[in-house]
């Protein structure tokens, strides 16, 4: 997909949030739509399930109007986390120009991180494209917990991003964290913009 | 009008409200017209636009001292625009601000309602661009919402960079009070300024006055502000700045981070879209909507690394629509219909174009060629006319180099429009009949002229005649005295000239004996060759009556031809009508041609004087008159009645 399209004057981004079950994607979709001023707002998906668990996917469009002459466009999405939910997974990851990976900061929750991680790679390769050229980011969500409860990011850090990416600690529920780990996915993106992937 | 010199980028602080127009306004002083044309600056009053269009043209000049920067008001603009019509010079003013490299234009908002100028305007935003030469202009308000503006400008408007000013926030205020203290030299007690800051001014002139209050009041009070009195000494202000001062908590309102994360992808964007590219685009979405097609362009614009060149490519797509609009400005004039032809909106298809043009304009039908009944093998030659054959021998071997003009004159019938026409002739066939040849007389030349000026069509008839390569006329001496004939033949003759075509006229006298001829034609009559056809000597008179009799049944004796050729004749037409007229008579007698029956014939005086009547003459005269008495056969002693008249 390409990202800008000079012809008709677009930028379309496609961000997935992709992490283990409950670890807060749809949570940071949910915070960011919240900020975004009336006028800008479209209209959230969400098809979840009746216990609210994402069934399918979250989708957030996202209109900045128009920059440099470019009508900008960022599309968010989230996948199911639930690891039986792995077709819409790979489904919601076609296409993407950045990934978030929420991963839960909670200590017991760490095998789940890292089976979700290591599943990311694996359908990222399954689509034939190199998890290194792909713009990542790592949040490491309810950081706001008690700290007998969380990891600190510098653990988690050891224990995911042997690729050094940027992460991020946050608090999707209020906040914290949130527009700086989209800020820096979504400069990751356009970043690509220059200097294209072969 | 100058730019104001104070306006500066080093001292305009830089705040997340106005970071990307002013990293617009730097990559525009940096390399004008190369990224964003135009830049359109909005935002409310006071917030620094002016400053910012001054620094542009303040840093530009810096690093291009050369160039030619203008700081212009809009409604300086208005003034000057109608001062310009008012005084009849309206083309000055255009080229005036034709000559700008860097315009920046202030308070476009006053654009409602003025329909001229935003018709001058549109054409000059046009013009530079096209030039690649930049435009800057700011405005109170986005170029959409300036009520009362023609569409056309909008959308030009619109086309580059559109950046706005936002009111400055907290940390902006501070910096900016922190600078103006610098710049006077004030220092105050440490908190006031911050004090102030709270304060939400919406710009930041409204701001510098309650600094300016503050610092009044501390040099006249000479007693050193604290902090807490700074409300007390701003006094009068609205309750609602006040009311935001005082719950000016730092958690952030709802849509602000999102508005600051719309700031960040903003500068992300615009630092990693690739100039080229957009640049293109644009130019394509600009061609596109004024109706071009600009496969060109997109072919271009699939290219991942931009071509070395693209730039020159953009200006020569450009200029390739600028030669396609001027052509067809110039085949609407000739033939309306063709104006709205797909060449013209396809710059791939300039040469179509091209050839559609030369062809219409050539018109449907050529000019008159030369007649075929000529030929130069039937051009018999002596010492009377060989100069102008050996002349036209060389124009054909060379057209356009030699004798351009061949100027051939001399008395009527002596062959120079035979040698006119073979000339043509020639010329169409050393070419393999390629080239247009025209050869037409004056006569009818001028009548062409009357017609496509009753028919309104005299750009089509003068394309005609300027198209060809080589041009014949004869007769020129009927143009003398008519001026627009004159004139156009001037024109055309001109127009050949330049481009090495042969020119050839024939006439009964030389140039300057032509009462009536523009001096401008005769010196160009001049300037070529100029030679005489005389009358026929006795060497051509023999060889063309045993031209004329060879073509008939009968044989031409030696002395029958001696005879006649000793006959003065002035010209061959004479001959020619000799001829006849002694093959009427022979034939009439029944008896071969032979000198007994030439005297007879050509010596009425031996016979009595029944010549007038006899049916030889009648058959060999001029068919003109046919009626006998209206013929005067006898002119006895002309010069002697003239004579007569004159005294």
């Amino acid at each position: 997909m390409s990202l800008v399209n000079y012809a008709t004057r677009e930028i379309t981004c496609k961000i997935v949030y992709y992490g283990p079950g409950r670890s807060g994607k749809t949570t940071n979709l949910h915070y960011i739509y919240g900020q975004v001023p009336d006028d800008r707002k479209g209209k959230m998906v969400s098809l979840a399930t009746q216990t609210d668990r994402t069934l399918f996917f979250d989708f957030l469009p996202l209109d900045l109007g128009t920059i440099s002459g470019f009508t900008t466009k960022f599309q968010l999405y989230t996948v199911p986390g639930q690891v039986y939910y792995q077709t819409t997974r790979k489904l919601v990851l076609q296409g993407a120009d950045g990934v978030v990976f929420v991963a839960d900061s909670q200590a017991r929750q760490l095998e789940e991180n890292i089976e979700s991680f290591q599943d990311l790679h694996a359908n990222l390769a399954e689509q034939g494209i190199d998890a290194r050229a792909v713009p990542l980011v790592i949040q490491y969500n309810k950081q706001d917990l008690p700290k007998d409860l969380i990891l600190t990011t510098a653990e988690l850090n050891d224990a995911l991003n042997f690729r050094g990416v940027p992460e991020f600690g946050a608090d999707a529920l209020h906040g914290p964290g949130v527009f700086e780990t989209l800020r820096s996915i979504s400069e990751l993106v356009l970043k690509r913009l220059s200097s294209p992937a072969k | 009008m100058q730019v104001d010199a104070r306006h500066r980028f080093d001292n305009f602080v830089v705040g997340s409200a106005n970071r990307l127009a002013v990293a617009a306004a730097r990559a525009v002083a940096e390399s004008p017209a190369a990224v964003y044309n135009p830049l359109f600056i909005y935002s409310g009053s006071g917030l620094g636009k002016t400053h910012l269009m001054g620094a542009i043209g303040n840093h530009a000049l810096q690093r291009a001292p050369t160039l030619n920067i203008e700081y212009v008001s809009l409604d300086v603009f208005v003034e000057q625009l109608h001062a310009a019509i008012a005084g009849g010079e309206a083309e000055r003013f255009k080229q005036r601000y034709q000559r700008v490299d860097v315009l920046l234009i202030d308070d476009m908002q006053f654009l409602t309602g003025h329909r001229e100028t935003q018709t001058e305007l549109l054409r000059l935003l046009n013009a530079m661009q096209g030039s690649g030469r930049q435009i800057v202009m700011s405005s109170d308000r986005p170029p959409a919402e300036i009520a009362d503006v023609d569409e056309r400008l909008i959308t030009r408007l619109s086309g580059g960079l559109i950046v706005d000013i936002g009111s400055p926030d907290y940390e902006t205020r501070i910096a900016i009070m922190r600078a103006k203290c610098e710049e006077r030299g004030v220092k105050f007690w440490p908190g006031v300024v911050e004090e102030l800051g709270r304060l939400e001014f919406k710009n930041v002139r409204e701001l510098q006055g309650a600094l300016n209050r503050l610092i009044a009041f501390q040099t006249l009070g000479g007693e050193q502000i604290k902090p807490e009195d700074v409300l007390t000494v701003l006094g009068d202000l609205p309750e609602a700045k006040l009311a935001a001062a005082k719950a000016n908590n730092p958690s952030a309102a709802p849509g602000s981070e999102f508005q600051s994360f719309l700031t960040d992808i903003a500068s992300a964007v615009a630092q990693h879209v690739d100039a080229w590219k957009v640049r293109t685009a644009e130019a394509i979405a600009y061609w596109t909507g004024e109706g071009y097609r600009t496969t060109h362009l997109e072919r271009l614009l699939q290219e991942v690394v931009p071509p070395p060149n693209w730039e020159s490519l953009l200006r020569g797509f450009g200029a390739t629509i600028e030669r396609l609009k001027a052509l067809e400005q110039k085949v609407t004039e000739v033939d309306p219909a063709l104006g709205g032809d797909d060449v013209f909106r396809d710059p791939e298809r300039l040469r179509e174009a091209e050839i559609l043009v030369d062809r219409a304009l050539a018109g449907a039908t050529p000019p008159p060629g030369p007649s075929s009944a000529f030929t130069r093998v039937g051009f018999e030659v002596s010492s009377s006319n060989q100069l102008a054959v050996r002349a036209a021998d060389d124009i054909v071997v060379d057209p356009g180099k030699r004798y351009s003009p061949l100027f051939i004159h001399g008395p009527s019938g002596v062959g120079k429009t035979h040698l006119l026409n073979a000339i043509g002739n020639e010329l169409v066939d050393a070419s393999g009949g390629a080239s247009a040849v025209a050869c037409v007389s004056a006569q009818v030349f001028m009548d062409e002229l009357i017609a496509a000026l009753q028919d309104g069509t005299v750009e089509r008839w003068r394309a005609r005649y300027r198209s060809a390569d080589a041009l014949l006329i004869d007769d020129v001496q009927f143009v003398a005295g008519k001026e627009r004939t004159q004139d156009e033949l001037f024109h055309v003759f001109n127009a050949l000239h330049a481009e090495a075509k042969q020119l050839v006229f024939c006439s009964d006298r030389p140039p300057h004996e032509l009462d009536g001829l523009e001096e401008r034609l005769r010196s160009r009559f001049e300037g070529g060759l100029v030679v005489e056809m005389q009358s026929p000597d006795r060497a051509l008179r023999e060889k063309l009556y045993a031209r004329f009799l060879a073509a008939t049944e009968h044989v031409a004796q030696p002395e029958l031809l001696a005879y006649l050729a000793e006959r003065p004749t002035a010209s061959v037409r004479e001959i020619i009508g000799t001829v006849n007229r002694l093959l009427a008579a022979a034939d009439l007698a029944g008896v071969p041609l032979t000198l007994a029956v030439v005297r007879a014939e050509l010596e009425p005086d031996a016979r009595g004087a029944r010549r007038p009547t006899t049916p030889a003459v009648r058959a060999a005269a001029d068919t003109f008159f046919l009626d006998d008495e209206k013929v005067v056969w006898d002119w006895t002693d002309v010069s002697a009645r003239v004579l007569e008249e004159l005294k």
